[in-house]
């Protein structure tokens, strides 16, 4: 837990209790929903890290509890060596009080109508985080302030703007007021869940290069969340970032964003690329999916062992029992990934194949030819 | 699998012509779909590539006939069945709308979960589509299973189930299913993977891709989303502003655009195999349908545009129309230079 990193994430478990049933209540039975579970994740200065896996894995449950608003169940969640929860119950010596630390952790929404008053002026909403953060400035020197950050994001005249609701704004145009929000409360953090994702397809890059042109100059880190690889895979890649795969609960693979595009080595990172869309017609469509079942198995009741078996094609009988760890990759300490294939001696490559019963099945069986990559 | 990838219209089933969608608002009257006109090859999967606010749904809902109030669709919009006359689908009688609404032309929208009935089964919604259309429910509802095991669903368990029980991308299939029960000739699809996960719209775009080559089904797909009709569609269409701007084979506009719209999409849209680096956004914003702007609607984000490009609109077509590649450009043969494709010249380099 070094002070080094703005924020670290050990060991945590978000857990919620799903909506229950009329019959699971009067048997006093809840159904449990491990929406986080036994993530541990550390996010330096001026880092991005960008978060991507289906709905329902928890990827914004774990964006919330790293900007300390969702409580974990259990594991620990430190801003500069404090644990957010502890300065927030004053328990023990508090370092950082919990106030300076959820401004220093911000977010930029999914929907950023949503996330602004309707009745109040671009002016008004942008003023509220800086008289947090500088009481000592006067009204004119706000509007300065305020005025240079709209103009800095592109939407020119900013005297016009500053004067607008949001219903006068486009999509973008929220975004960017969103975005400037979270800025001006000076944060070491900044939380962009599926921030471009309901933009235009031609309006998405113009966003995420603004988003990190503000991130290196007022130093920032981000942790941008989304389900779409090719977005994640931008942001990350122009920030010499690092993508994070989530998959039920858990972190399945991690590390630089070109090493786990060229290099992934967990199977359901692999079934991701070949899920993404590519622009390129050259590229042969016919490739069979790396998927022997379609849909997601309920969280509620995630399979045994290593979650994705019922989904991998490369799965065994041994991964059905025990749950991988994270191991590096060749040795290199940044790159992880929770999957029996990358240790060679593993019980894994003696065991049998996993048989799918006879319905559901999508792919021909593969044959037990693969060996230990050495 | 290999389909036929057509390049021309040869047997069109829909003719699509000077058809406008206006309504009547307080700032003037708007055009959401000006003055098309398309050909949709009959057995064909099209493409029909837009922004938001391009018109691309209005173009959907003008293939049913559908346009809400107070919308006034104008135009004329014929439609080819296998067997039998053509029908003038924008002058049916209320029989007729009955008869080849869902049964000759069916449609499925994005967000499944607010097609179907909360109350009703979905054994039920397609016991009640086959019976209003006077079919014959038992042999329809073999179909159904059919279709739903197609889509790799658990047919009996499925068609039981209420649609509050089944996850986004089971409703959506099962939508898909209910689709073609009345085993339709057309199916017009409007963002219908939209709200699904990665893996989910893969594998729904493959089995649509499957059921159309199986079915002899033509499909009309429709989406902002052009990486995700690249490897499905047989032609793509580009709506910019509420026309159409390039039509062409979809390797064609993939890889050779004439528009420079086009182009600049195709730049702007993050990619995996396209470098970061070279990626650039398209300039500026798309119109407002009260004030379009004079001439080639694009002429103000255009980098080649000048005092032609203001005063004239060019209209859709090509030098060489056997390609069945067409664009609406005064000047297509300076575009690739203004504007090179940046993932194709990587693969040149390459």
């Amino acid at each position: 837990m070094s002070e080094d990193h703005v924020v670290s994430l050990q060991d945590v478990e978000v857990h919620f209790e799903s909506e229950q049933s009329l019959l699971s209540q009067l048997r006093g039975e809840t159904e449990i929903v491990k929406a986080v579970d036994g993530i541990s994740l550390d996010i330096p200065e001026n880092d991005v890290v960008a978060l991507v896996g289906e709905s329902g894995c928890g990827k914004s449950t774990l964006g919330k509890t790293a900007i300390g608003v969702q409580r974990p169940t259990s594991g620990s969640v430190t801003y500069r060596g404090q644990d957010i929860w502890k300065a927030k119950d004053k328990d023990g010596n508090v370092e950082i009080p919990h106030d300076e630390i959820r401004q220093s952790l911000q977010i930029i929404p999914q929907d950023p109508g949503a996330s602004l008053n309707p009745n109040k002026t671009v002016q008004h909403s942008l003023a509220a985080p800086l008289k947090l953060r500088h009481p000592e400035m006067d009204s004119f020197e706000r509007r300065e302030r305020i005025n240079e950050m709209i103009s800095r994001v592109g939407m020119s005249p900013p005297e016009d703007y500053a004067k607008r609701f949001p219903h006068q704004l486009s999509g973008g145009e929220k975004q960017r007021v969103a975005l400037i929000r979270a800025l001006l409360m000076n944060p070491d953090l900044i939380l962009a869940d599926e921030a471009v994702s309901a933009l235009d397809v031609s309006l998405r890059i113009d966003m995420m290069d603004l988003m990190l042109e503000l991130q290196e100059e007022f130093n920032t880190s981000f942790l941008f969340i989304s389900h779409n690889l090719s977005n994640a895979s931008y942001v990350a890649g122009k920030s010499d970032g690092r993508i994070g795969i989530m998959y039920l609960g858990e972190l399945v693979e991690l590390g630089p964003i070109d090493e786990v595009l060229e290099n992934p080595k967990h199977p359901y990172t692999k079934a991701l690329v070949w899920a993404t869309p590519n622009l390129d017609p050259d590229i042969d469509d016919e490739t069979e999916s790396p998927l022997r079942k379609i849909d997601v198995p309920d969280p509620r009741n995630p399979p045994s062992g290593c979650r994705f078996h019922t989904r991998c094609p490369k799965a065994r009988e041994a991964c059905k029992g025990n749950t991988p760890e994270a191991v590096a990759v060749d040795g290199d300490e940044d790159h992880t990934v929770t999957c029996f294939r990358e240790i060679d001696d593993h019980e894994y490559w003696d065991s049998p194949k996993l048989e799918d019963e006879p319905s559901g099945t999508e792919s021909e069986p593969t044959a037990l030819e693969d060996e230990p990559v050495q | 699998m290999q389909r036929k990838r057509t390049k021309t219209v040869d047997d069109p089933i829909f003719e699509v012509r000077d058809t406008t969608v206006s309504f009547d608002m307080e700032r003037g009257e708007s055009k959401v779909l000006n003055e098309v006109n398309i050909d949709v090859d009959r057995g064909e999967v099209l493409g029909v590539v837009g922004e938001s606010g391009s018109g691309k749904s209005m173009f959907a809902s003008a293939l049913l006939d559908a346009v809400v109030d107070p919308g006034v669709l104008t135009g004329d919009i014929t439609f080819h069945p296998e067997s039998g006359e053509a029908i003038d689908l924008l002058n049916l009688s209320q029989e007729q709308v009955k008869q080849v609404r869902w049964e000759e032309i069916s449609m499925v929208f994005q967000g499944a979960m607010s097609s179907f009935n909360p109350t009703m089964s979905i054994g039920d919604h397609f016991r009640e589509t086959l019976a209003v259309h006077d079919y014959d429910v038992e042999e329809g509802m073999e179909r159904a299973e059919e279709l739903l095991a197609d889509l790799y669903l658990e047919s009996e368990q499925v068609l039981d189930s209420y649609p509050h029980e089944l996850s986004g991308g089971m409703s959506q299939r099962a939508l898909i299913a209910l689709s073609l029960v009345l085993e339709p000739e057309v199916l017009v699809m409007d963002e219908p993977t939209a709200a699904l996960d990665l893996l989910m719209q893969r594998s729904i775009i493959r089995l649509i891709r499957q059921i159309a080559d199986e079915r002899d089904l033509t499909i009309v797909f429709i989406t902002h989303d052009l990486p995700l009709v690249a490897n499905l569609a047989d032609r793509i269409a580009v709506l910019y502003a509420f026309e159409f701007v390039e039509v062409g084979p979809a390797y064609e506009v993939l890889t050779e655009a004439k528009h420079p719209y086009t182009r600049a999409l195709l730049n702007s849209t993050p990619n995996l195999e396209t470098p970061r680096e070279q990626m650039r956004p398209i300039e500026g914003a798309a119109p407002d349908p009260v004030s379009v702007p004079n001439g080639c609607s694009y002429h103000p984000r255009c980098p080649l545009a000048d005092a032609t490009c203001e005063r004239d609109d060019p209209p859709l077509e090509s030098d060489t129309p056997e390609d069945g590649h067409v664009a609406a450009c005064h000047y297509v043969e300076k575009v690739p230079e203004t504007v090179p494709l940046t993932l194709q010249e990587v693969k040149v380099n390459e």
